[in-house]
């Protein structure tokens, strides 16, 4: 056996092959839309290699969970029942003023404010592509989830769902470059829009005139315009403002209020028409909490 | 005596999962490139079990967990593999540190083209942090080499 010689095609001949059809690849992926559901479906072949390399930290996990002590859970309960009975707090006045608000709206004949509906998702891991920010989280078509789709955590704003996998999916994140999200700030009402800049803590404004009035510390929130993502949730805050006259724009970078680098529990979010069988709206959720306090 | 093949999609396996493991933040931007130097030992050692093919399909499958457009790492995978293949008589004669000096050219072309390849598509900034990987992987390789030469021996594969 001999095993300098090859069969088949010579090296030469199989590096040009692998070079064009990569090349088509990536050209025909640029270009076709379809090839998307292709994609998916190889995505879906690979995943249990996702799985593996997730394993480590879910086995850490399970048996920090396993081990954590007696103590620091009844602290960990604690602080979470004070946490609940807050938040239960500031959610009764925020029924009221919800009340009133669809009221007030029907007054004015103005579209009443719908819910949305909400799944909890894992996050799987974090791409470690220099170039792109994604995410892989573990809820796919079987949950109903669809490209375009806001993903929120408890802070903030995450992102939106990019590919759809049978069981896992990935998502955006605003901070990608290649990532904008129109959004509002809240002192003033005045729009922009927040372009990802690639640093994972760091959002910049576009096009901000030197009149517009922004200042450090204004609170930027989703504006809800372009559909995708709901209105009122909260982006980031205004880091810095650069006026420089001579610059076409002023240079407003914003931080964003989620932290990009500590995800693990995520809200998928769905709008009325598109509500898949295992989420909750905002008012289920409420009859879960108050049959739970009932219960007590 | 049965040929042992096994072990080298084994390996390989092993690399891809290394790949994409979640890190810390600040440790990754250092990460090896696992699947590269593991192609570059095979690629060196059995140049007619692992050749170009090989290599691109493992790029698919990276540029499928990276969600990067099909094809981007097969290039950047396949043309280092190319100079490994072409020239494997001439590096397994080599000494460890010329074999280092190699093997950081081919990750330098690596990511290069990584970098190369998806400018093309949508615009990037260029920054040296892309080339940080390289220095942890030509101080993984003789470790690499070793184990890799030892599995190899230990198992038969050829």
């Amino acid at each position: 056996m001999n095993e300098f010689f090859l069969r088949g095609p010579s090296l030469y001949n199989r590096l040009i092959i692998v070079l064009v059809v990569s090349m088509l690849a990536i050209v025909v992926e640029s270009k076709v839309d379809q090839v998307k559901t292709f994609r998916a479906f190889l995505t879906s072949f690979v995943s249990p290699v996702q799985y593996l390399a997730d394993m480590p930290g879910e086995v850490l996990n399970w048996s920090a969970n396993r081990f954590a002590s007696r103590q620091k859970m009844l602290e960990e309960n604690d602080r979470l029942t004070t946490q609940l009975t807050l938040l239960n707090g500031e959610l009764q006045r925020l029924a009221l003023l919800k009340f009133e608000n669809d009221n007030l709206r029907q007054l004015l004949a103005a579209p009443v404010k719908n819910d949305m509906y909400k799944i909890v998702a894992e996050l799987m891991s974090i791409d470690n592509n220099p170039y792109s920010h994604q995410i892989v989280i573990d809820k796919g078509a079987l949950n109903a989830v669809y490209p375009g789709q806001a993903v929120i955590d408890s802070t903030g704003i995450i992102g939106q769902i990019v590919e759809v996998g049978t069981a896992n999916s990935r998502a955006l994140l605003i901070t990608d470059t290649s990532h904008a999200i129109p959004v509002r700030v809240g002192r003033t009402n005045f729009m922009s829009i927040a372009a990802g800049t690639g640093d994972y803590f760091e959002l910049q404004l576009q096009h901000v005139p030197h009149s517009a009035d922004v200042r450090e510390g204004d609170l930027i929130s989703s504006s809800g315009l372009g559909n995708v993502f709901p209105k009122g949730y909260p982006v980031g805050v205004v880091k810095t403002v650069i006026s420089d006259e001579s610059q076409p724009f002023k240079q407003v970078l914003v931080s964003p209020s989620a932290n990009m680098g500590r995800l693990k529990f995520l809200l998928l979010l769905w709008p009325v028409d598109k509500k898949p069988e295992d989420a909750f709206s905002a008012d289920e959720l409420r009859n879960i909490q108050r049959s739970l306090n009932e219960g007590e | 005596m049965r040929a042992n093949r096994s072990i080298i999609y084994l390996t390989i396996l092993v690399a891809l999962v290394l790949q994409i493991i979640p890190m810390p933040q600040g440790v990754d931007a250092y990460r090896p490139d696992w699947v590269l130097i593991i192609l570059c030992y095979w690629g060196m050692a059995l140049p007619k079990r692992v050749s170009v093919g090989v290599a691109a399909i493992c790029g698919i499958i990276l540029d499928l967990l990276y969600g990067t457009s099909l094809g981007v790492h097969s290039i950047a995978l396949a043309i280092p593999i190319f100079i490994v293949n072409a020239n494997c008589q001439k590096l397994r004669n080599q000494s460890m540190a010329q074999q280092i000096i190699a093997i950081l050219l081919l990750s330098v072309v690596h990511h290069l083209c990584i970098y190369w390849v998806q400018y093309w598509v949508m615009s990037l900034e260029f920054r040296w942090s892309l080339f940080w990987p390289t220095l942890t992987t030509i101080i993984l390789w003789p470790w690499i080499f070793w184990l890799l030469r030892k599995l190899r021996r230990q198992f038969n594969v050829a």
